[in-house]
């Protein structure tokens, strides 16, 4: 497979920061690449259906698959069988060069915050060649009765309505839960509680210490109109902004999208099961119908990659055909 | 709607008396906007986000008709959270409340929380 010709994309803000670059790697359809920069020189790998020999990942690298959106359960014209599609996004998964060490899902797993919804994504996930499955919620896990179902399945180890963190490689995870008592008029809401958590959990951290933040709704303001942000979201990020690189990675609006500020680059991932349109350009933020050899196109998953001492983490999006 | 109804009863109305006329006004203007003297039900469709009409007035008594006509599944949940909360209605589900105190409802899509709108009961 031919090696995608490789972009830099510079920070877009002019606001005199560090401007290492940012590896942009693109997604061609049916297949996905993965660029690992190693002292600032992009290497690529070209994603393919498991026809490539394995790449070894050394030590100190570290790779991990985000999924989201799943929507176990939703079943009208814009997608009949989100079963298939979620499936071949764990097909495609498993068919990476490097497995992941885990998968994120930030949220919206079931349609409904159903039983039989979250079961059948967590049977399909256990074929999926990742040791381990962490997840935030989305809004629709928290259907009837508030979160209460998504906390026994996917709880353990998280505190009030469902946040957590954790290392790997010297990376600090932060799972948050931006869905929870949410207000009338009020976009996603982190919550007085959560933020005095997320203001002592990275106190004593060193500020070279690179942060994923994962939340289900975006953590900066895509379109409020249609809900697409988080009401508290700055105050969180205040606390963050110390830090040398933060990534933040999240779903809910079943598209992809990046912005950098600074040290911190906000990217979100399409969704398992439909797509949504661009912000403005339909009447509301709902499932989008496309033609049905198109859909595939429009869902996907992404591959995060780290490589210890680099700046930034390399984002690569693939789409599930 | 309501002004061409306006309208075409003051049309119709010129040999009435003002007394008269005012309250064959009033009457039918009441009538496109809720239930009327006898409630029967008024109903409230969401589609696109939304709740239609985005303000509903009906009287004390009425019971009121969520429909979800959208292709996601949505809440109807008051304000303060504890007046009236449905289920997640998916498409073509329905919720109804009856409203027995006058007072203004304010009522929001806890999935979608940007969806709000109020019912007004007189």
């Amino acid at each position: 497979m031919a090696t995608p010709k490789d972009e830099i994309l510079f920070d877009h803000n002019h606001d005199g920061i560090d401007r290492r670059g940012f590896l942009r790697c693109m997604a061609w359809a049916g297949t996905g690449t993965l660029c690992v920069l190693n002292g600032g020189v992009p290497t690529s790998y070209a994603l393919g259906r498991g026809g490539e020999a394995g790449v070894k990942i050394p030590k100190g690298e570290l790779t991990f698959v985000q999924i989201s959106d799943s929507h176990m359960g939703f079943d009208k014209p814009a997608n009949p069988d989100v079963v298939a599609t979620f499936q071949a996004a764990i097909d495609k998964i498993n068919a990476l060069p490097i497995a992941p060490e885990f998968i994120l899902h930030t949220g919206d797993i079931s349609h409904l915050a159903k039983p039989a919804q979250f079961d059948n994504v967590e049977q399909i996930l256990r074929s999926a060649r990742a040791s381990q499955v962490l997840y935030v919620p989305g809004e629709h896990d928290f259907v009837g009765d508030d979160g209460q179902q998504f906390r026994e399945r996917f709880g353990k180890g998280t505190q009030g309505a469902g946040w957590y963190s954790f290392e790997k490689q010297g990376v600090h995870f932060i799972g948050l839960v931006n869905v929870a008592n949410l207000k009338a008029g009020g976009l996603g809401s982190l919550g007085a509680d959560q933020l005095e958590w997320l203001e002592r959990d990275v106190k004593h951290l060193k500020s070279s210490t690179p942060l994923v933040v994962f939340a289900h709704i975006p953590l900066w303001t895509v379109y409020p109109d249609w809900g697409w942000g988080t009401d508290d979201s700055a105050q969180a990020l205040g606390y963050l902004k110390r830090f040398g690189s933060v990534t933040v990675l999240n779903g809910h609006i079943h598209q992809t999208m990046q912005k950098v500020e600074g040290n911190v680059t906000f990217h979100t991932a399409c969704s398992t099961a439909f797509p949504q349109p661009k912000p403005g350009t339909a009447p509301s933020p709902g499932p989008m119908k496309v033609p049905a050899d198109q859909l595939r196109s429009l869902l996907g998953v992404t591959e995060v990659h780290y490589k210890k001492g680099q700046h930034a983490l390399a984002i690569t999006d693939s789409s599930l055909g | 709607m309501q002004r061409n109804t306006c309208v075409s009863v003051l049309r119709a109305a010129t040999q009435m008396t003002a007394l008269a006329v005012l309250g064959l006004t009033l009457a039918i203007l009441a009538g496109t906007a809720s239930a009327g003297e006898n409630p029967t039900g008024s109903q409230i469709t969401i589609d696109n986000f939304s709740f239609a009409p985005a303000t509903l007035t009906v009287s004390a008594g009425t019971k009121v008709t969520w429909v979800n006509h959208d292709d996601i599944p949505h809440t109807v949940v008051s304000e303060d959270k504890a007046t009236f909360r449905s289920q997640a209605l998916d498409t073509d589900e329905k919720f109804s409340f009856t409203f027995a105190k006058p007072g203004t409802y304010t009522y929001f899509c806890s999935i979608h929380p940007k969806m709000t709108a109020k019912v007004v009961v007189q």
